[in-house]
């Protein structure tokens, strides 16, 4: 089996094993990069010296005796980590010229579990898209049909794993940017439980539905890389100080007597083939010796509009500091103060973040505040409590992770609703805190689809368990896309 | 038509919290170090960096709230107030708004007339300062210095509780004594540690709703919040007379000119949107941690006061001047303990007097008075005791300030010691009498106000070291003896 | 809801984003669109319900020892910045 097929333990036992060293894995998947990364654009900037120096370190850590799950194991960061020394965009002409000067948590963990960075992956802009096309450097494709949108915000760390660029990558996930992207691209993506992975260093779009999270080809590789990027932060004021299980420990115990919800509001108007992919999936759980029923959340379909005010209010604040003066684009020969601010903003950010500064700016507004900020966050409240009611009767929610498969690049860009509309079975988390994964459970018009696991606040464990049961009982998550195998 | 005008003043001090580092980061708050260097990432808001909140800053905020009597909120917000200027690298400043630290509480001020008045404090919230804009020797362009932002302030918010700029001034005095005596803040206000922002209305005495206000902004000195508020009172009256109307505006008071002028580069975007800083949690305070914070508290300053009053029978005015701060307390009562007690007046006068003014015109804080309180008790020792004269002491005094020795030293090596062997007395007093024998024959006649020119003259022959009192007796009996 | 041109130029200033004629009369009606599809939380009843800013409620804040951890990083820093004088950053003259 070539080497970019492998799982994460297989690389890391050939590596222990001296089959292959670190530094010759690093160079396959920079050549991979180099050769498949032109059609897919999937990295916006390749780092390979500092990563085949990173794997002579690698190397000469387990030389000496050094051991661990992802030491030596070449993987790529979503461009919204900061990496010391290296440009870290956020995929917008705004932090096109920005170096960072430190690592962000999530980098510097991987970092020092002997993980090897080979890039940095393209993304929509700030984070603000469902399909990647909202990046300054240009769309990124869905490996599957190279006209199709690998979704997003991190469309691009969810190709890069799905064209086998890389064994793991990282990515976040605000409104859904982890798991629509997986189900699209035909991978495993996990988002933690809000406070369980450190903010620190990643650049903030809505900084109380942020979370850092990864992709892989299996719950089983997804483990590893979580289990190195989750614990408590000093850095973080939101980050959680409660131990981190071993996930991998228990990934692979029985499913017998799981309870499972079908989330009512989910499998309604389902598009047919959609739901007969649900359905078998839920057949799959039953046979594995889980329990299944149904679960109404009656305020979730109100979860897209508390999202669009919520997450656009606090991304308007957040963004205020891209201001031309400290770092990043800086308009040309600025007449007065307020053309600096105005052309540095209006010219350094891209349409969707100035439409979702704007939106913030609208509904925090004086005499809106009270009618959408509050009211979103009371919404938002009934959201979290019929989630705290439904885990009060089953150990996971299930249901599907999109609506449709990808579609076509350039086909919603336009309408900004139909576009948030994607994210309509992965907002509920992001809202509630709720850490949820996105696993491939079959095809509709060749293209891959997912389904979506949603747990109570850090079930993570239990998540990436029933995944990997699935996982061994289903091959949907070893398929590749043509022409990357 | 002349009225009879009431002024309305309310006061918002920014007190910077005396904490090693800044309110959200790690970096030094030192003042005055080179600009930038002492600016973080966080300070910077550099993407990805995130705020924690310094716990110093937390206590400093709840001893200030138990000194004035105010309830701890159990839970207290922090919001993002948003707006856009170069000194606020974030575009939002961390406050608290809608639910602050520190509830409502108050302050008694006495003035020099011995009224008391008691002002009432809105709240107070911990924020983050902003950094500084220097325009000076740049061409064209004005530069950023972030060193000071992010260190923490405690806003304190006063009720529209004062009628005169006196008022006001007292009231920003008492909270820079009490910060000072709390150790929350240095009160340095040349360095900017304590400023204030003044609201300042007018209206006719009796009428029930406040005039429109105008906000004075950066006000770093007693004196300019006192003729700011005067000038802005002044103009306020003669624009109302003259038929025009009050606009509610930010005003900068330009010390230079002595007036106040609109702001109005703060005023078109007043729209501050806040919301709660999700990058914070709901700050939560306990009750043992309160009673901690309540059982260091420092003796404060009215209690002091009251107790020099009761124990060292001072006047309420001498005990609020000996205790606006906790160094001069602590000075005057080390001379007390010299002396004893029952000098206590005589300590405190030279205290608020000689040593005082010495101070001030060196321009030294009592700490570093070159006469230390034992020195000055050791000066006070020889008044009661008859050694030295109280006006002979000032000279002392003045020689012990330049010079550093003590009282005593001082005492003999001029010569000073006063003239108490009574014999000594008399010889001087009959060579004056032989001298001056017209004036006797006139003050035997009944001229009983040259008795006044025989102690000059008697002083001036013993080189002002004769007992005045022993003097006095001798010379009455050799006058009148004939 | 729907949003006119001279809206979005209010807002515009209020998020100092500089945005051209032809481009207003766009994002006001994709920001109509917008406000109309979050208008229907108007539906939702949330009498007596504590908004959340917080997906871990129960959760405080966690307090930092008063101690300097950060050392002089300015000559690192400052590397992003377009405008720098003397250790300053620079901006157009603003005259108070």
């Amino acid at each position: 089996m070539s080497w970019h097929a492998r799982s994460v333990a297989e690389l890391a036992g050939a590596l222990e094993r001296r089959e292959i060293s670190s530094v010759a894995l690093t160079g396959h998947f920079l050549d991979r990069i180099g050769a498949l990364n032109g059609a897919l654009n999937a990295l916006i900037t390749v780092t390979a010296d500092q990563a085949l120096a990173d794997a002579a370190v690698a190397d000469r850590r387990r030389a000496a005796g050094e051991r661990g799950p992802l030491l030596g194991i070449p993987l790529i960061h979503k461009d919204i980590f900061c990496t010391d020394g290296v440009r870290t965009s956020c995929g917008s002409r705004m932090l096109d010229n920005f170096v960072a000067p430190y690592d962000a948590t999530v980098v510097a963990r991987l970092k020092a579990a002997g993980a090897v960075m080979l890039g940095k992956a393209n993304m929509d802009e700030f984070a603000m898209g469902s399909s990647n096309e909202t990046s300054h450097y240009g769309p990124v494709r869905n490996p599957w049909d190279l006209d199709k949108v690998p979704g997003g915000s991190s469309g691009g760390s969810a190709a890069a794993v799905a064209a086998r660029l890389a064994p793991l990558s990282t990515g976040t996930d605000t409104g859904g940017s982890i798991r629509q992207p997986a189900a699209l691209c035909g991978v495993t993506g996990i988002k933690p439980t809000y406070g369980r992975v450190s903010r620190y260093g990643m650049i903030a779009f809505a900084s109380s539905l942020d979370q850092a999270g990864v992709f892989a080809r299996s719950a089983a590789d997804a483990a590893a890389a979580l289990g190195a990027i989750a614990g408590f932060d000093p850095r973080d004021s939101t980050s959680v100080d409660a131990p981190v299980p071993d996930y991998a420990a228990t990934l692979g115990a029985p499913l017998t007597g799981l309870r499972l919800g079908l989330v009512k509001e989910f499998s309604e108007a389902l598009e047919p083939r959609n739901g007969a992919l649900i359905a078998a999936a839920l057949d799959v759980f039953r046979a594995l010796g889980a329990e299944t029923t149904t679960v109404s959340l009656p305020s979730l379909p109100l979860s897209v509009p508390t999202y669009y005010v919520v997450a656009p209010a606090e991304c308007s604040s957040n963004l205020s500091r891209f201001d031309g003066v400290r770092f990043g684009y800086r308009c040309a020969d600025p007449r007065d103060l307020r053309d600096l601010y105005e052309r540095s903003r209006g010219e350094g950010f891209g349409a969707e973040v100035k439409r979702r500064i704007m939106t913030g700016t609208y509904v925090l507004s004086a005499g809106y505040f009270d009618a959408y900020y509050l009211k979103a966050q009371q919404v938002r409240q009934l959201i979290a409590g019929e989630f705290r009611a439904a885990f009060q009767r089953v150990d996971l929610l299930i249901g599907p992770t999109t609506p449709t498969p990808a579609f076509g690049i350039g086909a919603k860009i336009d309408d900004p609703v139909t576009m948030y509309l994607n994210d309509i079975y992965t907002i509920g988390a992001n809202l509630a805190g709720l850490p949820a994964i996105s696993a491939p459970c079959g095809f509709v018009d060749g293209l891959p689809m997912g389904v979506q696991l949603i747990g109570p606040h850090f079930a993570e464990g239990r998540l990436l368990n029933a995944v990997h049961r699935y996982q061994l009982a289903t091959d949907w998550h070893d398929r590749s896309a043509p022409g990357y195998a | 038509m002349m009225k009879d005008w009431e002024v309305v003043i309310g006061l918002e001090i920014h007190a910077q919290l005396a904490t090693r580092s800044k309110i959200f980061s790690g970096a030094a708050t030192a003042y005055g170090a080179p600009p930038n260097t002492q600016a973080c990432l966080v300070d910077l808001a550099y993407p990805g960096v995130l705020p924690v909140l310094n716990a110093e800053a937390v206590r400093m905020a709840v001893k200030f709230g138990l000194a004035i009597g105010a309830p701890i909120a159990e839970r207290s917000i922090f919001a993002r107030k948003n707006y856009f200027y170069p000194d606020l690298p974030k575009g939002y400043q961390i406050s608290q708004y809608e639910q602050p630290i520190v509830g409502r509480g108050s302050l008694e001020i006495v003035l020099d007339e011995g009224t008391a008045t008691r002002i009432g404090i809105t709240r107070a919230h911990l924020e983050e300062d902003a950094g500084k804009s220097l325009h000076e020797g740049l061409a064209n362009a004005t530069g950023i210095d972030l060193n000071r932002a992010g260190t923490p302030l405690l806003e304190i918010v006063s009720e529209p509780d004062m009628r005169s700029a006196k008022e006001a001034v007292a009231y920003m005095k008492k909270l820079h004594t009490l910060v000072r005596y709390l150790e929350i803040c240095d009160g340095n206000m040349q360095e900017g540690s304590f400023r204030c922002d003044a609201n300042v209305s007018v209206r006719p005495r009796g009428a029930e709703k406040f005039g429109t206000r105008a906000e004075i902004k950066n006000l770093n000195s007693f004196r300019f919040v006192e003729k700011a508020i005067q000038h802005e009172v002044a103009r306020q009256i003669e624009l109302i007379e003259s038929g025009g109307t009050v606009v509610q505006e930010t005003r900068l008071y330009d010390s230079d000119r002595d007036e106040t002028r609109s702001m109005r580069s703060k005023e078109e975007a007043n729209d501050y949107r806040y919301f709660p800083d999700p990058d914070l949690l709901p700050l939560a305070i306990d009750r043992a941690f309160i009673e901690s914070v309540r059982a260091s508290l420092p003796e404060l300053p009215d209690q002091k006061a009251a107790r020099f009053v009761s124990d060292y029978q001072l006047s309420r005015y001498d005990a609020g001047v000996l205790s606006a701060s906790r160094e001069t307390g602590a000075y005057f009562e080390a001379v007390v303990a010299r002396v004893g007690a029952a000098h206590a007046k005589l300590a405190a006068n030279w205290v608020m007097g000689e040593l005082s003014s010495a101070l001030n015109r060196d321009n030294l804080e009592i700490d570093a008075a070159r006469v230390g309180p034992q020195s000055l008790g050791g000066l006070l020792d020889r008044i009661i005791d008859g050694t030295i004269s109280g006006k002979l002491a000032k000279e002392v005094f003045e020689a012990m300030w330049s010079e550093g020795r003590d009282a005593d030293a001082i005492i003999e090596a001029k010569g000073l010691r006063q003239i108490t062997d009574a014999g000594a007395i008399a010889t001087a007093i009959d060579a004056v009498i032989a001298a001056n024998p017209k004036q006797l024959a006139d003050y035997r006649a009944g001229k009983d106000k040259l008795f006044g020119f025989f102690v000059g003259q008697v002083m001036k022959a013993t080189g002002g070291k004769a007992n005045p009192a022993q003097l006095n007796d001798l010379l009455k009996a050799k006058l009148g003896g004939g | 809801m729907s949003l006119t041109s001279r809206d979005v130029e209010k807002i515009a200033h209020l998020a100092r984003l500089g945005i051209t004629d032809q481009e207003k009369p766009v994002y006001a009606s994709n920001l109509s669109k917008i406000v109309e599809f979050v208008d229907q939380l108007a539906r939702a009843r949330t009498d007596g319900v504590t908004p959340m800013a917080h997906p871990l409620e129960g959760l405080t804040q966690r307090l930092r020892a008063d101690e300097v951890t950060e050392a002089d990083g300015r000559e690192k820093y400052q590397r992003n910045a377009a405008a720098v004088q003397a250790g300053l950053y620079l901006v157009p003259k603003v005259i108070e």
